[in-house]
């Protein structure tokens, strides 16, 4: 696949502070693209660098092949972390007001009925629930039919559902061959709608490949549950135990196995009752926490 | 600049602020209680001292007239003479002496400026040569008015605009504003348009609405007037901008915000004449351009003045305004 934008060695310092330390990554056109990393990793900065609304110390930034220049705007989707709309306006005009920002628009109708705005689109965008507010930034973020959209936690603080409504959403605009580059705080989040990603930690790159291969490249075990007990606790205390890869979680003790069967075996030999033992594979929270020694919302 | 981008961002301002019915009211309903509470205080009989002008006063107290009890003197300096002569003509001045020429001036339509003359006649001033002049009488409010409508439009400009654009910053407004090919040029001429077409219109409202519940004097050309208020609501606009280019934080922005307003409100002279004053202070209210909107606008509804006579103030207006623009304009950051 082409790649719609390649970035190389970008560079930026807020006074003492290395936000982003070269960081050198291409974009693949079609892909989403996520983009991970614990608070004050560098993911918004990197975004904002990519957008072209903050300028980079150091690097470069292509958009298909050319640097970044001001007709970019209107190629791009933009969707902030947070953003404000102007008080007393409806959503329709705010749609409107940016819609005339740009030359080359979306159908308006289309937008507002994929984004599900119907219901509220005469309201005053200042009563807007959190999901509804997202879906009219999303709604923005299209009005000028971009090649590629930015996506910055856009469910951050959204319920549970607002979130899985969210996603298909999300996964709606993939159907229409859109690059999107999301930054995520969600493991769950960037399983189910990232082709790539890239995990960021200081300012730097740490890991980057499709979940799948990620998860593969570093993990040949699955995780297995098991509730707490005293009998557990002995075990975990005499040299059988020791020898196995534990750590006690608020429900539970998690041990790592590549060999399964054998885990069991032994569980069984210490007389550790299996009601309520659970086995789940590898996931990308885990990778984070192998790279990085913390968990993603620290 | 693209007209398509300036209209729509033009248009989302205007909503906003003709949505905000608490905003709108206030700023009609603000300056009408003001002149209306002010119009009030000073009617009727309460002031009972005849109000004397004095130039070139006599050190002893050759002049029995000058010891009348129920009489405020004034003393004016030679320069001041002319300007107390047209007080006379305004009814401001009771009647006018000038002890080294032995001359005084009454208004020919003044009760109290002839019972004043009879007075002085009997008591000293019998040798005095009298100078008849006329003019109709202004009212504290025929002179407050025009300051206060000044002083109501430096408040919509500075902060409608100033304390506006630091919200919109604030919350991220011009941070996804930035986002799309609207440039600065654009957004900033949109605010000024709104704002100015604004205050033009609550301006005149409030005019309209003064007028027909007190009516007041208005001598001059209405189209020099509408000249005076648009270019002042221009010049203070531009001042708002200067302190909305930068300023992040609403706090800091209505310290700035206040920082302008309060020493223009006391020292352009809305609520009391600058003849008194220091003259550095004189000089500084100069500085003003709610003294220059004040002046220009005084001139043309209590005297007639025409455009040669207020170009001072204009330009000085123009200049103002110009300088406030291009500084704002480059100090300005979306973030």
């Amino acid at each position: 696949m082409q790649s719609i934008l390649q970035v190389n060695q970008l560079h930026k310092q807020f006074k003492q502070l290395k936000a982003v330390n070269g960081v050198s990554f291409e974009v693949a056109e079609g892909v989403c693209l996520g983009l991970l990393g614990p608070n004050g990793a560098g993911k918004t900065t990197t975004v904002e660098m990519l957008e072209g609304i903050r300028p980079l110390d150091k690097g470069t930034i292509k958009y298909r092949g050319k640097p970044l220049s001001k007709d970019f705007k209107n190629k791009a989707g933009i969707m902030f972390q947070s953003t404000a709309l102007q008080d007393f306006i409806t959503v329709q005009e705010s749609l409107q007001l940016f819609q005339r920002m740009y030359t080359q628009v979306s159908d308006l109708t289309q937008i507002i009925e994929d984004c599900a705005l119907g219901d509220f689109l005469h309201q005053n965008t200042a009563s807007l629930s959190g999901g509804q507010r997202q879906r009219v930034l999303l709604a923005i973020a299209l009005v000028n039919d971009p090649d590629i959209i930015f996506l910055d936690e856009p469910t951050t603080g959204l319920d549970p559902q607002a979130r899985h409504n969210f996603w298909q959403l999300i996964h709606k605009i993939k159907q229409q061959n859109k690059t999107i580059v999301l930054t995520t705080h969600y493991m769950d989040e960037a399983y189910e709608l990232c082709d790539e990603i890239i995990i960021m930690d200081h300012g730097k790159i740490i890991a980057q490949g499709t979940p799948r291969d990620l998860l593969a490249e570093h993990f040949n075990d699955v995780v297995v549950q098991v509730p707490i007990s005293s009998a557990l606790d002995n075990l975990l205390m005499s040299s059988t135990g020791t020898k196995l890869k534990a750590s006690r979680q608020p429900d539970g003790v998690e041990i790592c196995s590549s060999d399964v069967n054998q885990t069991v075996k032994l569980l069984l030999e210490a007389n550790i009752s299996l009601s309520g033992l659970q086995i789940r594979p590898r996931t990308l929270e885990d990778l984070f926490l192998e790279l990085t020694g913390k968990g993603l919302r620290q | 600049m693209r007209l398509q981008r300036f209209l729509s961002v033009l248009k989302a301002r205007d909503r906003e602020f003709v949505r905000d019915r608490s905003a709108l009211a206030w700023n009609i309903v603000f300056p009408l209680l003001i002149i209306l509470g002010f119009a009030y205080a000073f009617t009727g009989d309460q002031l009972d001292q005849y109000k004397v002008g004095v130039i070139n006063q006599p050190a002893d107290a050759g002049l029995g007239f000058l010891g009348t009890r129920y009489m405020q003197l004034i003393e004016i300096s030679e320069s001041g003479k002319s300007l107390a002569i047209s007080k006379v003509k305004r009814h401001q001045l009771d009647i006018l002496l000038d002890a080294g020429e032995k001359r005084y001036w009454i208004n020919d339509s003044s009760p109290t400026g002839y019972l004043l003359e009879k007075v002085l006649a009997g008591s000293g001033g019998g040798d005095y040569q009298k100078q008849l002049v006329t003019g109709q009488q202004i009212r504290y409010i025929d002179w407050l008015i025009p300051g206060v409508l000044g002083m109501n439009m430096m408040f919509s400009a500075l902060f409608g605009v100033g304390y506006v654009v630091v919200r919109y910053r604030k919350n991220g407004v011009l941070k996804r504003l930035k986002a799309t090919p609207l440039t600065a040029l654009e957004f900033l001429s949109a605010q000024i348009v709104s704002r100015l077409w604004l205050i033009m219109a609550i301006t005149i409202t409030v005019y309209i609405g003064c007028h027909l519940l007190i009516g007041f004097v208005m001598r001059g050309s209405y189209l020099n007037l509408l000249l005076v208020f648009t270019l002042g609501a221009f010049s203070m606009i531009s001042m708002g901008l200067i302190v909305a280019a930068r300023v992040r934080s609403e706090e800091m922005a209505g310290g700035l915000l206040n920082l302008f307003s309060w020493p223009m409100m006391f020292l352009s002279g809305v609520w009391f004449s600058l003849e008194g004053l220091h003259p550095w202070v004189q000089k500084l209210a100069l500085m003003f351009p709610l003294t220059h909107i004040t002046q220009a606008a005084r001139g043309i509804m209590m005297d007639g003045a025409g455009l040669m006579v207020i170009m001072p103030n204009l330009l000085a207006l123009l200049v103002m305004s110009i300088i406030f623009l291009l500084l704002g304009v480059w100090l300005f950051r979306w973030e």
